[in-house]
């Protein structure tokens, strides 16, 4: 009986482990955590969402696909920034006096957290230096309805 | 422990950057006007050599009779979209006599006595003189006007026949004709509204102002988006370089890998007769099976084969290696095997990340009566100055635009540093 009480204890202690350790892999903000581990979520959405057209580097690709690395709009404009994830890009605007032809579809699918995570990466890579974006920043641009 | 896992890791990190930092400068010496061959590998017994630097962004350009360059900047450089470049001292270099043209873009052509060139939307010609110099920059005569930019595939690359007409490249402002554009699993609209404006060659006539859709036909379709295209004098027939279309496995990730969509689907060469349909977007063409292919935006899968009905390609490349020149070699200077035969500039990828970027050289086609004889074969390689390309913007160099002398030479230009090469064989 006292075995079946120590072994049912161990599972119990085990169950709450992988619950915790389950909890801890999800792309949650916790609070008061760092913002590296954002940053470090966020790569790895762009290795798997932004690679193939913004490239490994950051910088796009010449006259196509804008460059992160250096980009004012991103560096500046947060909202301008949540909102071209959110929906997309075929504006024909130049940025940093440069003309790009490719749209850029939405990624709308991506959660608050991973836009915040993949944003606040892309702002602290390449030589960018920014402040980190949170999920309750993409929240408010999301349930903005109209332009 | 802890510190010296550390100053392990220090110590290879700095091996790495070293070995990348002399890798670059062993291979980035093109700087060095002394240089053998301007860091460009060709074949044994031709020379290529850097003549002119700093050429605007150089998309395509042409030689006229008498030995004068023309070359057309996707960008103004000071207000200006053409550099005239001739070699002033008869060292073999260029030097920049004039700029003209307020547009930037990416077509120009010579025949006869006018000088052709294209902005995003329009086409101009310019009278030249007995010497071969335009006689009015500034006031060029409008043939064409109006037709359509969506800022993608804008560039409106010419070509001329023999008989007064001009074909003009229309690129489609998608990828694909998605709903979405360039969208996970959007669907491929049908009938794709773009082909009635966009996605093939329009043909005008030559000496008519202000011509626009109504004036010319649509001479062939399906074609995604040309750059390079030429004029087949052997032929007498237009062949074109299609891009073909990006993004197989970034929007149809259950049907291709990384590795499917890094060499699929092919860049293809097409001869283009009037009424020409080539498939886009309906079909792509995968070159390692030789079969067109339903595209996955109306109901492919990378297995299920597409409408049989349209055009094949003349000779498939791996993809996304973006030629933006073509040109049929007629000069007398280079040995018989490249008499009529095709030189294509691969201007390199970007749409093969996360594999390694692929093109950045050009490419030679040989030709008997109108028709691949063999294989392709790169003609001059190392324009990237890199190894490996990941990122595209390292490259040093890319080819964009082909041009033959008088002399039977072969011009190059590149759109990142405005550099123009020049080809010869020297051995005889």
């Amino acid at each position: 009986m006292k075995k079946n009480t120590i072994i049912m204890s161990i599972a119990f202690i085990g169950l709450v482990c992988e619950l915790a350790f389950a909890q801890n892999a999800k792309p949650k903000q916790k609070l008061n955590e760092t913002p590296t581990a954002s940053i470090e979520r966020g790569k790895a959405i762009y290795l798997k969402e932004c690679l193939s057209c913004h490239q490994a580097d950051g910088g796009g690709v010449p006259h196509i696909n804008p460059p992160l690395a250096g980009n004012t709009v991103l560096l500046n404009d947060k909202t301008k920034i949540i909102w071209v994830v959110l929906k997309g890009m075929t504006d024909r605007i130049p940025i940093d006096d440069e003309y790009y032809s490719n749209n850029m579809a939405s990624h709308a699918y991506l959660s608050n957290q991973e836009i915040a995570d993949v944003l606040s990466y892309v702002r602290n890579s390449f030589g960018n230096k920014a402040t980190v974006i949170t999920a309750a920043e993409v929240k408010s641009v999301r349930g903005v309805k109209k332009k | 422990m802890k510190k010296i896992q550390s100053t392990i890791f220090v110590f290879l990190l700095i091996a790495i950057s070293l070995n990348g930092y002399c890798a670059n400068h062993i291979i980035n010496n093109d700087n060095n006007p002394d240089s053998s061959n301007a860091g460009i590998k060709v074949p044994e017994g031709f020379t290529i050599t850097k003549v002119a630097d700093n050429v605007g962004r150089a998309r395509h350009i042409v030689v006229s009779p008498q030995g004068t360059i023309y070359v057309k900047s996707m960008k103004k450089i000071n207000g200006k979209g053409i550099f005239v470049l001739k070699d002033l001292k008869g060292s073999g270099q260029l030097n920049t006599v004039d700029t003209f043209c307020n547009y930037g873009g990416t077509g120009i052509a010579i025949k006869g006595n006018y000088l052709y060139a294209s902005s995003d939307e329009e086409v101009f010609r310019y009278k030249l003189n007995a010497k071969g110099e335009v006689i009015d920059p500034k006031n060029p005569e409008k043939i064409i006007t109006g037709l359509i930019e969506h800022h993608q595939h804008e560039t409106k690359s010419i070509a001329l026949d023999n008989v007064g007409n001009i074909y003009v490249n229309i690129g489609a402002y998608s990828n694909s004709c998605q709903e979405q554009d360039r969208t996970k699993g959007s669907p491929g609209r049908k009938p794709c509204p773009v082909l009635d404006s966009a996605g093939g060659i329009w043909m005008f006539k030559v000496d008519k102002l202000n011509q626009t859709y109504g004036d010319g036909i649509r001479y062939a379709t399906g074609l995604r988006n040309v750059v390079g295209l030429d004029w087949n004098q052997q032929t007498n027939s237009l062949f074109v370089m299609q891009h073909g279309r990006d993004q197989l496995f970034q929007n149809w990730p259950q049907y291709f890998t990384e590795q499917e969509s890094a060499e699929l689907p092919a860049e293809c060469m097409y001869e283009l007769h009037n009424g020409s349909n080539c498939g886009w977007p309906y079909i792509y063409y995968n070159q390692h099976l030789n079969k067109k292919m339903l595209a996955p935006e109306y109901g492919g899968d990378g297995k299920i084969e597409g409408d049989a009905s349209f055009q094949n390609p003349v000779i498939a490349f791996p993809g996304h290696l973006a030629p933006n020149g073509l040109l049929f070699y007629t000069g007398n200077q280079f040995p018989e095997k490249y008499k009529n035969g095709a030189f294509i500039a691969f201007h390199g990828s970007w749409n093969r990340a996360p594999l390694p970027q692929a093109g950045y050289f050009v490419v030679f086609v040989p030709f008997k009566d109108g028709k691949p004889t063999g294989k392709w074969e790169i003609f001059a390689d190392g324009f990237s100055g890199k190894e490996v390309i990941n990122s595209t913007r390292s490259a040093d160099h890319r080819p964009c635009g082909l041009a033959q002398g008088p002399d039977g030479s072969l011009y190059i230009s590149d759109d990142v540093k405005g550099t123009i090469y020049k080809v010869k064989y020297t051995e005889h």
